[in-house]
């Protein structure tokens, strides 16, 4: 599985590149793939403001209606509008074109309490032995 | 497949669209004269031009063509339907015979008080029967479904609220429930806040207590939830909620586990909804109409929708004389047809009967998964109320997910259990076998589901092609999905 360098992940499975004081933030390969095929994406609106860990928008696979979360808090200056017309960008280029909003960054301390390419690559593998051991039962 | 119950129905061929068959010319009528005269008595912008590509047939293929696809049909009157969460239990047809009987049948909505006295009889009896199964003081019959009531009942506590000073701001939710929810939270301007279930699938009191403020107006649960366990630390729950002025507000929907053995008003819940087409057996989904009537504790009863059924001098009458009411919720009185079929349920079951069908519910959805737990893995070990659930943990290191499993069932002749709900299990098969189901239609059934874990192992390809037997193969969901074609389009030429 793909964690590109330069990215910061959150908990939640999104990923952030900074670029002076805006965030580009996007869901990760391994977000992608438990959604299954996306279907439908429902994005803010540009000038909407967004706060950490509150959702701002919403993905629909096949499976069911995942709410994305904001991994910092801004005000959204850019969405990506091509989504909507082809949500399977998602699936197929999550780290380029799948790009989902541009924020302008409220609180830089935020990007703190996101995890680097190692950390993130870890944290997925503690998930899933955490997965494994509950199989005894 | 020699362990199939039910093979392919090999004397239906392939369902054809009615726009691919006939032929140009052939008709099941004709004019007396020639067809294509048109009458100059008919207003020329009344007369409808040709459509291309609509089909040309005789009588018989067209009665043909509907008995067909009549036949395609899925329903608990002919197989099992296991779909977690939605209680497709069998509907007794004693309610129908009642609700057919003239006197309640042909009621006309606006007739006057002295003609639908023993229609108002009913009602109230309803209405009593229903609070006294959930221990409720009282009980609105009109919302017209499950997430109709949650948006009545949200309506009570924002005006219980507001009339006390503040309606406040959030809803706190646990992540397992129903979709309704949160929907019905926002619809009624409140904020939703998640609450984590812990391992054992339940949410805990110190978990509440974390989130709890006097911004809260109160607590949306479901009890037993969505993973069929029960909430243990309810009471507990209830107190820190109250302690802080909020309200317990319970979704019924799975009221079917409790009846008869725990009411939801001695746990602390101030108000509820019931679903009387999951739990009382009336008519679901496309067969509905639905009814979700709301109990209240005393301290809500101003706030009822109007108008509300009253004993008067001279019998019932209907009073639109509560000024603290959240107003009209539904045209007449509800869907009152559906109304009379829990009533018919309740009084033909009884309460013995009644506790009886709960017993049975948990009997039969703890026996499918004591069968099925060596074969499917069980996220949760808490043993269940009236519904389990499943993943795919144990197929997926051979390829096979969810979806798979449950196309394949249809090749057994089952009908799939709910799939990847409840949400925050991964790849959830939720299993709700009701208490109408035979132990030797739960028996076939777990087999199945037996022999499909053996061919997930064996035979991965032949699970992640199913179905094999039906009308049509696996459907491209996803291309559905995206590329939304609603109606058949006979301009273009292969409709596609």
């Amino acid at each position: 599985m793909d964690f590109p360098e330069g990215l910061k992940y959150s908990k939640e499975h999104e990923w952030v590149l900074v670029e002076d004081d805006v965030a580009i933030i996007g869901i990760t390969e391994f977000a992608q793939g438990e959604l299954g095929d996306i279907v439908f994406v429902e994005l803010p609106e540009v000038g909407e403001k967004i706060s950490k860990d509150d959702p701002f928008g919403s993905l629909e696979s096949v499976k069911a209606v995942s709410d994305i979360f904001a991994p910092i808090s801004g005000t959204v200056v850019e969405i990506n509008d091509a989504l909507p017309d082809s949500p399977e960008t998602i699936n197929e280029d999550p780290y380029g074109d799948g790009w989902m909003i541009k924020v302008q960054m409220t609180d830089m301390n935020e990007l703190k309490d996101l995890m680097s390419p190692e950390d993130y690559a870890e944290f997925i593998k503690q998930q899933n032995e955490e997965e494994d051991e509950d199989e005894g039962d | 497949m020699s362990e199939c119950f039910q093979k392919s129905k090999g004397q239906l061929p392939t369902p054809q669209l009615i726009f691919e068959t006939g032929s140009a010319g052939r008709s099941g009528f004709f004019w007396p004269d020639n067809p294509k005269t048109k009458p100059e008595w008919i207003p020329a912008r009344f007369l409808r031009d040709d459509i291309p590509g609509f089909p040309e047939l005789g009588e018989l293929e067209v009665m043909r063509h509907f008995t067909r696809l009549s036949h395609l049909n899925y329903s608990i009157e002919g197989q099992f339907y296991p779909l977690g969460s939605c209680t497709m239990k069998y509907n007794p047809k004693i309610n129908e015979v009642v609700a057919r009987l003239t006197g309640l049948s042909l009621l006309h909505p606006l007739a006057p008080l002295p003609l639908i006295q023993g229609a108002l009889e009913l009602l109230r009896g309803l209405e009593r029967m229903l609070a006294e199964i959930c221990g409720m003081d009282h009980v609105t019959l009109q919302p017209a479904a499950g997430a109709q009531g949650e948006m009545t009942g949200l309506m009570m506590v924002r005006a219980y609220l507001s009339a006390r000073g503040n309606p406040r701001r959030k809803i706190l939710i646990p992540d397992t429930a129903h979709g309704t929810n949160p929907a019905s939270s926002t619809l009624c301007s409140y904020e939703v806040v998640q609450v984590p279930s812990n391992d054992r699938g339940i949410i805990e009191a110190k978990k509440v207590k974390e989130v709890m403020d006097e911004e809260v107006a109160g607590l949306m649960i479901t009890n037993p939830n969505t993973f069929g366990i029960f909430e243990q630390d309810i009471q507990a729950i209830a107190e820190i909620i109250h302690e802080k002025g909020g309200l317990i507000y319970m979704d019924g929907a799975n009221l079917n586990a409790l009846m008869g053995i725990a009411k939801p008003g001695d746990m602390g819940v101030d108000l509820l909804h019931m679903n009387l087409h999951k739990t009382f057996s009336t008519p679901h989904g496309g067969g509905g109409p639905g009814a979700g009537p709301v109990g209240v504790k005393g301290f809500l009863q101003d706030y009822l929708p109007v108008p509300r059924i009253i004993q008067g001098a001279e019998g019932y009458e209907l009073s639109e004389d509560f000024p603290k009411s959240v107003g009209r919720v539904r045209s007449f009185f509800g869907n009152f047809g559906i109304l009379v079929r829990a009533y018919s349920y309740i009084i033909s079951l009884g309460s013995d009967g009644l506790e009886e069908a709960s017993r049975m519910a948990l009997l039969n959805a703890n026996y499918v998964r004591s069968r099925l737990k060596e074969h499917y893995h069980v996220p949760y070990s808490e043993p269940c109320l009236h519904e389990c659930v499943f993943t795919d943990r144990l197929q997926q290191k051979h390829g096979v997910h969810t979806i798979d499993i449950a196309k394949r069932l249809l090749d057994y002749g089952f009908h799939p259990p709910t799939i990847y709900f409840p949400l925050v299990v991964s790849g959830a098969i939720m299993i709700e076998p009701t208490e109408t189901e035979s132990p030797e239609t739960l028996d076939a059934f777990i087999d199945a589901l037996i022999s499909i874990a053996r061919e997930a192992k064996e035979s991965p390809s032949l699970v992640k092609s199913a179905p094999h037997t039906t009308p049509v193969g696996r459907l491209d969901e996803t291309r559905a999905a995206r590329n939304l074609i609603l109606r058949w389009n006979p301009s273009k030429e292969d409709g596609k």
